[in-house]
This record gives structure tokens, C-alpha cells and sequence, in this order.
């Protein structure tokens, strides 16, 4: 996947946690939870959606990486590039 | 206006939030019940495949975000429906009511088996790898999940648990909501029963299992309790919850009064897992009327629990002719005939399907009556169509569970 597939495939499990928040106008480089209300539970939604989706298996230590769109594309590219 | 101590410890009933599956809120309900109108229709469920339920059709986007509807239940979204709605009906100030003296009670039949259900099937699909069960699994099966989402939802700081009881749920958790409001341990109630049990396949295969599960090609006529030709349980959801408050506060705010808690009380049969016990069932509604200072001829209308199942619908027809057979003015009716089984939710619903006869002096029928079951002949059962009788004082609301649970209340026009 390409790092532009990788971020439509990011905003398409964030329209599924936060189907009430307009992703539109969604800043890559500004952290998620400037820009929405995310929590915990949330993150943690990521990371599963992404593990059932993808067989993606991020370890607690790198949840830092999915700050921002921008960190979590750059996080998920090496592991998602040959898909 | 003069208080006195007594109007602290009597408990009314001052708003009134449901939703059933023919009306989202009192009047519709009501009129659907007058017009024999059922809420009854055909519906699919993963496993066991095409059989009838009853469904709701209330918005749950009118109280809650979309995310939040994702993240929890639908008994919580049923139970934040009816919550707001009665809170609303009430008329309180709610923005200025105390949130920590404000306690949640809700009756629920089972609680978890939909979530469970669900995340299984999921797991399913990747060879049982738990390493995708959701984390949100554990807060939406905790037993106190419908209850706790409604605190959630409106801000409420006092305590909230559900209430355990099988299908005598819905009466379970108003008397709670009754007796908590009476220990003080909260000074305005949010109390009834929801369910969202028509989301397990479970219930209804449970059911098919012990040969109870209604069938008929017409939904509308599948739940047919008393009927000769009755063959089961009608599945529904629903939910309806009641604000409670003592009489005190009530008159003192000049609120709308749809009843008053008088009467009620609970008792087990400890005779069987699913059989019902008529001794047992009618010890129940006799102590109801005793603690009510009330006779039998008192009650104007009792509201039966009968599920249309063969034995149940006998066991209680003969509870109710112990205590009431020699009551001549006393009428018996049965709103599973409309809505089917609401289990957690079905003792409040029934319950608030009869109040406005308080006002309207009209006992909605039992529908579905073709060929009366002579063991179900009841002095007073109203068949078919409504009657009206005028000058209702009492009404008792029976509701029976499994493990022999029995449940009755009395509540006096205010």
C-alpha cells in the first residue's frame, strides 16, 4: 500500500469510531485529539480495526505513533507497504 | 398545603418514558391498545433464521451521538431513550435537579448475551483469535451496563444498578426505585425495566428448544395468551421507565400524577427452573393487596403476565381466580397480546399500557382470543375489545420470571 492508501484507509476506520466528527478539514500534522474528541478506547479501536483489517500487530509501546495522521502513516508504512 | 410525614413515604408516579413495539410513547401506545393494534412482525436472526419478534422503532439518535450509540448497548440506548423521555414527561427542572440525589434502577431479564454473541461470531471469522475480541466487550456486558450508560448520558451522579429478575423485571425495578426514594437513599427515581434480548439468538433458540417459541403466519396474531390454540413466546424489546418521586416533592411542585405506588411484593416458588407455581403466585398478589390495606373487590383491573405459553397461561389463570374469583367487579386483561414478551421491559410496559384507564375509565381487550381456552375462562377476562368500566381506583400489574420469581403491583389513581 501506498502511504496515500494507507491514510484513506486510516480515515476510513476514523469515520467508523467518530462517525459524528467532520474528517474533511482534518489537519495530518495536528495530533487527533486537538482535532476531535477521541479517548483511550478510541486509540484502542485504531489498533484493532487496523489488527482485523490488516493483521497489523502494533505493541502497546508504539501507541505513541498514531498521534497524528502525518506519525501514523510514516508508524504504518514500512509494515503495510507490500500489502 | 399541609405535609405531613406520610406523604414522604408514599411514592408516585410522575413521568412515564417507553418505547414498545407499537408506540414510542404513552399515547401512541395507548391508542395502539385501544385499537387492538399489535406490534408484532417478521424478523431474521443469525442461526436460527426467520421467526417473529417484536421490534421498536424509536430514534436513538434523539438522545444520543452516534459515537456514543456505537460505543455502548441497546439496552442502554433503550434505557437513555425512555429515561429522557420520562424525565422530559415529568416536567422536573431537570438542569436544576441535584444529579447526586437522583438514582437509576433498571430491571433487565439477562444482560451480555448480545455483545457475547456478537463478538464470537467475529471471532469466528479469525479462526477464534481472541486477540480480536473487543476491548469495549467487558463495559457493555457488565450486568449494570443499561443502567450506568444512562448515568453517562445525562450526567447523573447518584447510584444506578440494574436489577436482576428475570421477567419480573419491570415491576422488580420499580419497587427498587420505590423503596430507595423511601430509605432516602435518593430523592428523585429513574426506575422501570428495558430489553434488548430479540438480539440473541440464544433466547430464541432457547426457547424453540423447550417448545416455546410462538409461531403463526399472521405475526399479529402469533401471541395469543389464553387462546386454545396459543403455542408459545412472542420475543420482544422495549423498554419503560418511570419517574418516581415521593408525594411530598410531587405535590409540592404541582407535577402530574399518574399513580401511586400502594402495593407490591415479591415472592419465589422455589418449586422449579422454568415451571410457574400458582400458590406461590397468588401468595404474591395477596400480599401486595394486604400491604395495601386492600381487598380483592378493590382492584379494578389486574394485568396479567400470561406469556401464551400452554401450562403458563393455566398456572396463572388459576392464581388469579384464588385471589380474584370472588370478585365480581374486578376485570383482567394481558398486553403481551400486542407487543409479545418484552421481558425486562414487559412489567413496566404493561403496566403503563393500563394507567390511563385511571382517566379514561376504558380496560384495553386481550386480543388474539379466537377460541377461549376453558381453563383460561376467567370472570372479568375482557376479550377482544375494549370495555369501558368507569371509575378505575386500583389496578394490579402482575409479572412472573424463570427460577420462580413473582412479582405484583398495586397503584391507586392520585
Amino acid at each position: 500500500m501506498t502511504k496515500d492508501e494507507i491514510r484513506a484507509e486510516v480515515l476510513d476506520i476514523l469515520a467508523d469510531i467518530a462517525p459524528d466528527e467532520d474528517l474533511s478539514s482534518l489537519d495530518d500534522s495536528k495530533s487527533f485529539r486537538e482535532q476531535m474528541e477521541l479517548d483511550s478506547m478510541d486509540f484502542l479501536d485504531i489498533v484493532m480495526e487496523l489488527r482485523k483489517r490488516h493483521r497489523v500487530q502494533i505493541p502497546e509501546d508504539d501507541y505513541v505513533n498514531l498521534a497524528s495522521m502525518d506519525s501514523t502513516v510514516e508508524y504504518l508504512h514500512p509494515m503495510m507497504k507490500d500489502m | 398545603m399541609i405535609r405531613s410525614d406520610q406523604d414522604d413515604r408514599r411514592i408516585v408516579i410522575t413521568g412515564i418514558g417507553l418505547t414498545a413495539p407499537n408506540g414510542d410513547n404513552l399515547g401512541d401506545y395507548r391508542a395502539a391498545l385501544l385499537a387492538g393494534r399489535s406490534g408484532v412482525d417478521r424478523y431474521n436472526i443469525r442461526y436460527v433464521g426467520d421467526t417473529l419478534a417484536g421490534q421498536c422503532r424509536f430514534d436513538e439518535l434523539r438522545y444520543q451521538s452516534r459515537k456514543d450509540r456505537r460505543r455502548g448497548t441497546r439496552a442502554g440506548s433503550i434505557g437513555i431513550y425512555c429515561a429522557q423521555e420520562a424525565i422530559a414527561d415529568s416536567g422536573v427542572d431537570w438542569p436544576n435537579t441535584n444529579p447526586e440525589r437522583v438514582g437509576v434502577y433498571i430491571g433487565v431479564t439477562e444482560h451480555g448475551n448480545v455483545e457475547t454473541e456478537n463478538e464470537i461470531n467475529e471471532i469466528k471469522a479469525f479462526d477464534y483469535d481472541t486477540k480480536v475480541w473487543s476491548h469495549h466487550h467487558n463495559p457493555r456486558t457488565v450486568a449494570n451496563n443499561p443502567a450506568g450508560e444512562i448515568t453517562l448520558n445525562m450526567g447523573i451522579t447518584g447510584p444506578h444498578y440494574t436489577i436482576g429478575a428475570a421477567c419480573a423485571a419491570g415491576n422488580a425495578g420499580l419497587i427498587q426505585g420505590a423503596q430507595m426514594l423511601q430509605l432516602g437513599e435518593c430523592d428523585f427515581a429513574i426506575a422501570g425495566g428495558v430489553s434488548e434480548s430479540i438480539h440473541t439468538f440464544g433466547i430464541f433458540a432457547g426457547f424453540a428448544s423447550q417448545g416455546a417459541l410462538a409461531a403463526h403466519d399472521d405475526p399479529t396474531r402469533a401471541s395469543r395468551p389464553f387462546d386454545k390454540a396459543r403455542n408459545g413466546i412472542v420475543v420482544s424489546e422495549g423498554g419503560c421507565l418511570y419517574a418516581l418521586e415521593r408525594y411530598s416533592d410531587a405535590a409540592l411542585r404541582g407535577a402530574k400524577i399518574y399513580g401511586e405506588l400502594v402495593g407490591h411484593a415479591m415472592t419465589s416458588d422455589a418449586t422449579d427452573f422454568v415451571l410457574p407455581n400458582p400458590t406461590q403466585q397468588a401468595r404474591c398478589m395477596e400480599m401486595a393487596l394486604r400491604r395495601a390495606g386492600l381487598n380483592a373487590e378493590d382492584i379494578a383491573i389486574v394485568s396479567t403476565h400470561a406469556t401464551a405459553t400452554p401450562s403458563g397461561d393455566i398456572q396463572e389463570c388459576e392464581a388469579v381466580r384464588r385471589v380474584f374469583g370472588g370478585s365480581s367487579r374486578t376485570k383482567i386483561n394481558n398486553t403481551k397480546s400486542f407487543i409479545g414478551h418484552a421481558m425486562g421491559a414487559a412489567g413496566s410496559l404493561e403496566l403503563a399500557g393500563n394507567l390511563p384507564a385511571f382517566h379514561d375509565g376504558v380496560v384495553h381487550a386481550t386480543i388474539n382470543v379466537d377460541d377461549l381456552d376453558p381453563e383460561c375462562a376467567l370472570d372479568g377476562l375482557v376479550i377482544n375489545e375494549p370495555q369501558e368500566i368507569g371509575g378505575v381506583e386500583y389496578i394490579l400489574n402482575n409479572s412472573f420470571g424463570m427460577l420462580g420469581i413473582n412479582s405484583a403491583v398495586i397503584i391507586r389513581r392520585v
